[in-house]
């Protein structure tokens, strides 16, 4: 049962509103540069969160085309929005003081006890988190606290936050969009049988009864595909169903926890080298305002190749001498 | 030899790797891939907008965190929020930047390995907090920072986060990582302890901290390389004293 104060569909409301309300000042806009185009952006990503479930799929995927052409037409863009100037902003700091800190930390500090406690939470029969996903609804309950919280200590309305919330929106354009047309594309991917043919591919021409070719094919496969689908745990069943489990513990008699363990994180190097890991690399460097798209990225190879390395060595002396 | 599995489909592969490889809108690219994919395995019109409508439904989840914590975050920005972190970090003379980020790598690392997920994430802490102490320590030791300077901090602290994060949470054993491995495995027919999974990671989340680390450890010396000003922490602490004199 998902009968829970913070459910999954209660948040969705909650964000479609923040959206809309992004939509409905956009469309308001006369000064805005990209006026039309931006409002039905976010005018049509508030549907697909307030009323997603009404709606024919067909709806929605002519809808998410539009958006992606819209974006693609670069019709999306921030509105004017006005900045204090920078000594504002330090005069401002000063009032405050490390009370600043309070809201930012609430957020997660709230999640985590709400995560601890949401299991004795009860409210005649309604729990307190999702039942399904109690991470993410907890994190979603601490922002609504933490934004009580932010408005009582900055004596400001949540007409405010949301008026704030709209510039953070504005600064991250399409970005923030990307995560789930990239998590749309690996379920079509997977209901289209990309899996089977990439599986099918690297088991049928490659050697694979050289160890360390097997091992490398396994470790670098993992890493490649989920640069290619964003997303470690896409690439896990194919890479160990077509090559994990029949080749390096069928014959090679690899340890099955040990190649699992690496294997994955093998796909998690790859997440730190992919675009297509758009929520963890393409939406942070918006966040932070680099115009390089790619400079999260940049930062993390290195990282990311080194422990590849690692892991191939590693996984190959961990197989059983013959 | 024939393939007993229809290789059309390779083609989404394709469209996603030239889309990127020509730098086209990556908007553009994954919508062109998605119908390309669909249309490769012999889908209709309908049946490619119902499979991209519902792929788009399902996933609402991943934008939720994201969504939710914006008005928090923006109005206290409003408020200075950064200006003070920025201010904060300064008073400690002694902190580097490679110093602040390796301390948030590990805290990131170890709070994931025991299941913290949610302390962090790059709405939450990188933007408002992280990345403007590391930002404030390197201004506190070299003076302002060219923009390219400043961009390249911001990016080593999202890629703190991330990092730490990823080899953290695999180790957690209640974590959706080691439960789908364990079942998957099941599912082929060789049953594994979720624990031994676990601990199986140890060795490359260890070698993955030592790495970024070590990366993150000479931030410190090419900002001095590059800005001059002091690269070690009794440097700084003469020039402090010089500048005080």
């Amino acid at each position: 049962m998902n009968n829970a104060i913070f459910s999954l569909a209660h948040l969705y409301v909650l964000a479609g509103l923040v959206l809309a309300f992004v939509a409905v000042t956009t469309a308001l806009d006369r000064n805005h540069p990209r006026r039309f185009g931006s409002a039905f952006f976010w005018g049509f990503y508030a549907l697909v969160f307030l009323a997603g479930d009404l709606l024919p799929p067909a709806w929605i995927g002519a809808g998410v085309v539009a958006m992606a052409v819209i974006a693609g037409l670069r019709r999306v863009a921030p509105g004017p929005h006005e900045t204090p100037a920078l000594a504002d902003y330090v005069a401002r700091a000063q009032r405050l003081g490390n009370k600043l800190f309070l809201p930012a930390l609430a957020i997660p500090g709230v999640a985590v006890v709400a995560t601890l406690l949401a299991k004795q939470a009860n409210f005649g029969g309604v729990g307190l988190l999702d039942k399904g996903n109690p991470t993410l609804a907890a994190v979603g309950m601490a922002s609504v606290v933490a934004l009580a919280l932010a408005c009582w200590l900055a004596r400001e309305t949540p007409a405010q936050g949301l008026r704030e919330a709209r510039r953070l929106v504005d600064a991250m354009g399409w970005a923030l969009v990307l995560p789930q047309m990239l998590a749309m594309l690996g379920l079509v991917f997977s209901d289209a049988g990309v899996g089977k043919a990439v599986a099918w591919v690297t088991t049928h021409y490659i050697a694979m009864d050289v160890r360390f070719v097997a091992v490398a094919v396994y470790v670098l496969g993992m890493a490649l595909f989920t640069v290619i689908m964003g997303n470690g745990f896409a690439a896990f069943p194919v890479m160990t169903g077509g090559v994990g489990v029949p080749v390096l513990v069928g014959m090679f008699h690899a340890n099955p926890a040990s190649m699992a363990a690496i294997g994955m994180f093998s796909g998690y190097c790859g997440t730190l080298m992919t675009p297509m890991a758009a929520n963890f690399n393409i939406v942070p460097a918006a966040l932070l305002e680099l115009p390089d798209k790619n400079a999260v990225i940049r930062a993390q190879w290195p990282t990311a190749v080194s422990v590849l390395v690692v892991n191939v060595f590693l996984l190959y002396f961990l197989l059983p001498r013959p | 030899m024939a393939p007993d599995v229809s290789l059309w489909p390779l083609i989404g592969v394709a469209v996603i790797i030239a889309g990127f490889v020509l730098r086209f809108n990556p908007m553009i690219v994954v919508i062109g891939a998605a119908i390309a994919t669909a249309c490769a395995a012999g889908f209709g019109p309908v049946a490619t907008l119902t499979a991209i409508g519902s792929g788009f439904l399902k996933t609402r989840n991943l934008t939720l965190a994201i969504i939710l914590p914006l008005a928090t975050i923006g109005l206290i920005e409003r408020h200075g929020l950064r200006q003070h972190a920025q201010a904060w970090i300064q008073r400690f003379r002694h902190a580097t930047v490679g110093q602040l980020l390796i301390i948030y790598l590990a805290v990131r690392e170890g709070l994931a390995a025991v299941g913290l997920t949610a302390l962090g994430g790059h709405v939450q802490m990188v933007r408002p907090l992280i990345a403007p102490m590391a930002e404030g320590a390197a201004e506190a030791r070299h003076g302002s920072l060219p923009d390219k300077v400043r961009w390249r901090l911001r990016a080593m602290a999202a890629s703190a986060d991330n990092v730490g994060l990823f080899f953290g949470e695999d180790i957690f054993v209640a974590f959706g990582a080691v439960v789908l491995i364990t079942t998957f495995l099941h599912e082929a027919g060789i049953d594994v302890e979720p624990l031994h999974v676990a601990l199986w990671g140890i060795p490359t989340a260890a070698v993955a901290f030592v790495v970024h680390a070590w990366r993150l450890h000479r931030i410190d010396a090419a900002l001095a390389r590059e800005l001059g000003g002091k690269a070690s922490a009794d440097d700084a602490t003469v020039a402090t004293k010089e500048a005080a004199a």
